[in-house]
């Protein structure tokens, strides 16, 4: 297959035109790095759907578009959503702002990574796979700026939030963050992403993670650009012994959003709990897909998805566990859930298990089904008129997801994420 | 009052109900007694306007309105409360968000203002106190985790809260203990008034040694095949509804 046929044309293009000017342009380990991942993007291009990882989701509305540079001055007002908590990184159009984040007092390093990309050269890449993911390696070859932040061992480093703008211009543009985090060991952070914005955009940010021995990272985030919105993320996560990676994610708002997490336990007792809700209305698509790899033994590792769909719109939940030969007394669950709210909804649902320990305990369900005539019959039935009947179900549905989340910060945004994604269709309706 | 004339319905294409004629004056309380699988649940559905149960004939009216072309939630503004043989179990719907919204629905419906979150707690305790039920019940998911009597109390406490001019209690004893049995139908008989109706469906004549109607019913086959007072239940106690068939 060609480039063209791919749709990568553009995007190679726009690689040789700037990477003499792309920031790092003059250090030669990441101008190989750039390279390399140029070379895998050319080869392979936007996946199509004959890859068995993107069966269910077709990305050639993405390969055909044309997309442009963002070109949004480092200055200007941006519509920000209201904080959370007293520090947080923005980004706008994937490039960090100063000059709208407040980092003073956090008890670690957070920056821009172009600006301190000699200190991330030993992490950068170190855990993203441009080889086996395209759209990592397209990150890889364009990405500006990012959050690099590091927390050091012992610390605590409290609540950080990670806002990302997407400003639009008026016309397609495309960008691509790169964002570092590290935990030393015993380190401690919350980390609570937005992403809002919108425009014709394509959002592709890499996260590449590292949690060290018996730190814990909280990391939610709420997926809610304009349903003109094209995001696709991958998050690379490795858990060393007794650390714990929590990821929590809603996915409401985009027109098409890719959630992949690829998690890697690879010390004693590491745990990771990935969960979350993703929502779809008319013409939109969501697709999660987990690969969680248990690489050494005692570990244990939980998931639960919600995908909740209205209209003719599409969700997709890939979930593999691989658990290595050597991670015996594994404690592995995932449970994904769907509830269609109209006859066009349609739930494609994958998990895959590959067990190579003989002591591991490993369980997997799928549900998938309408509101419950029963419940909803009950509610009318005291009086509840139907639309509000229905919400009150849907809701329920979404909130049992929210329920082992313990931050009350975390909590509170993720249900109000849910809630305005409800409150939209119900306007609609 | 409920007024019910030559009702047929039928389930899957099944006819179920066979022309039924039935009064309920203001004020009274009415048992409905029958076997298995005489008609019993689906008069209460239809009553209650369930999706599934399809209505080929006759009418019903509550108060002279029409009530079979009224939706499930418009019935119940109306007055008309059912108390379900099997409670549904609603996870992640708190109790007290359920019956808060229940009572705010109605009370909108009538143009009532609604009550906030504290005047409905104080509410909602004071009738929970006299169900014997504690506060935490409030708290957890609707029917969930509670045992066969906590959630037919819970349906009492939403018929205490809802103040219904008409209840139609489907097998409400089922799988009740006699403690249970004894604190729903000192519920019930709370409500009794000029002002309060009830249609007391039963298999067995025990609930009606505590909640003691004024008319008994014999529904049999689709039909209503025999009236009487109160002393009718214990005639089909004694002799079954083998020998009520027999003389019908």
């Amino acid at each position: 297959m060609t480039a063209a046929q791919t749709g990568a044309t553009g995007f190679l293009a726009r690689y040789e035109g700037l990477k003499d000017h792309l920031p790092g342009a003059r250090k030669p380990w990441l101008n190989q790095l750039r390279a390399d991942a140029a070379v895998h993007f050319a080869a392979r291009g936007f996946p199509t759907r004959r890859v068995e990882q993107w069966k269910y989701t077709d990305l050639a509305p993405v390969a055909q578009a044309a997309f442009a540079e963002p070109l949004t001055s480092v200055d200007g007002q941006v519509h920000l959503p209201a904080p959370l908590a007293p520090h947080r990184a923005v980004f706008v159009d994937g490039r960090f702002r100063p000059d709208l984040s407040s980092l003073d007092g956090l008890p670690f390093r957070a920056l821009g990574l172009a600006h301190d990309l000699a200190e991330a050269e030993p992490h950068l890449g170190a855990l993203a796979k441009p080889e086996s993911e395209p759209l990592a390696a397209l990150n890889t070859m364009l990405f500006e700026d990012g959050l690099f932040l590091d927390v050091p061992d012992g610390v605590d480093g409290g609540l950080l939030e990670l806002v990302s703008v997407a400003v639009d211009p008026g016309r397609p543009f495309a960008f691509h963050p790169r964002h570092l985090v590290r935990l030393g060991a015993r380190a401690r952070l919350t980390l609570i992403e937005t992403a809002t914005g919108g425009g014709h955009c394509l959002h592709n940010p890499v996260f590449e993670i590292e949690v060290a021995e018996g730190a814990s990272l909280t990391h939610g985030r709420m997926l809610q650009e304009a349903a003109t919105v094209f995001h696709l993320s991958t998050i690379y996560a490795r858990v060393a012994a007794e650390g714990t990676y929590d990821n929590f994610t809603v996915a409401a708002g985009p027109r098409l959003t890719r959630n992949e997490i690829h998690a890697a336990l690879v010390g004693p007792k590491a745990a990771c709990h990935m969960n979350g809700a993703q929502m779809a209305a008319d013409g939109q698509h969501v697709d999660t897909t987990t690969a969680l790899d248990h690489a050494a033994p005692d570990c244990a590792s939980r998931q639960t998805y919600k995908t909740v769909l209205a209209g003719r719109s599409r969700g997709v939940f890939q979930g593999r566990i691989h658990v290595h030969r050597v991670a015996q007394r594994t404690d592995g669950y995932q449970m994904n859930q769907a509830l269609l709210l109209s006859e066009e909804a349609e739930i494609d649902s994958k998990p895959q298990l590959e067990i190579y320990a003989d002591d591991v305990k490993c369980s997997h369900g799928a549900t998938v089904g309408a509101l419950d005539a029963d419940s909803l019959f009950y509610l009318r039935s005291r009086g509840i008129p139907e639309a509000q009947a229905k919400a009150m179900l849907v809701e329920a549905f979404l909130h049992e997801a929210v329920e082992t989340v313990t931050d009350e910060t975390l909590k509170g945004a993720l249900t109000r994420a849910l809630d305005a994604w409800w409150a939209r269709q119900e306007a609609a309706a | 009052m409920l007024k019910i004339e030559g009702l047929t319905a039928e389930v899957d294409g099944k006819a179920i109900l066979k022309g039924i004629d039935l009064e309920v004056p203001k004020g009274e309380v009415h048992a409905i007694m029958g076997p298995n699988g005489s008609g019993k649940s689906t008069l209460s559905y239809v009553l209650s306007g369930r999706e599934g149960y399809e209505v080929t004939g006759g009418s019903a009216t509550f108060n002279g309105h029409d009530i079979l072309a009224m939706e499930p939630e418009e019935r119940a503004a109306a007055g008309l409360f059912l108390a379900f043989q099997y409670p549904v179990e609603l996870p992640g719907v708190g109790n007290a968000t359920f019956l808060r919204t229940a009572l705010n629905a109605q009370r909108k419906a009538r143009g009532e203002a609604e009550l906030d979150a504290m005047q409905f707690l104080k509410l909602a305790r004071e009738r929970m106190k006299a169900l014997s039920m504690s506060d935490d019940m409030l708290k957890r998911g609707v029917n969930v985790g509670f045992s066969g009597g906590e959630k037919k109390r819970n349906e009492i406490l939403q018929m205490a809260l809802l103040k219904p001019s008409i209840a139609i209690l489907d097998e409400t004893d089922s799988g009740l203990d006699i403690d249970a049995l004894r604190i729903v139908a000192d519920g019930v008989n709370a409500m009794r008034g000029p002002d309060f109706s009830a249609l007391v469906i039963t298999h067995y004549q025990r609930l009606l040694d505590y909640i003691v109607p004024d008319r008994v019913h014999v529904l049999m086959a689709g039909r209503i095949v025999k009236s009487g007072g109160p002393e009718l239940a214990k005639e089909l106690e004694a002799q079954g509804y083998g020998a009520v068939q027999a003389a019908a």
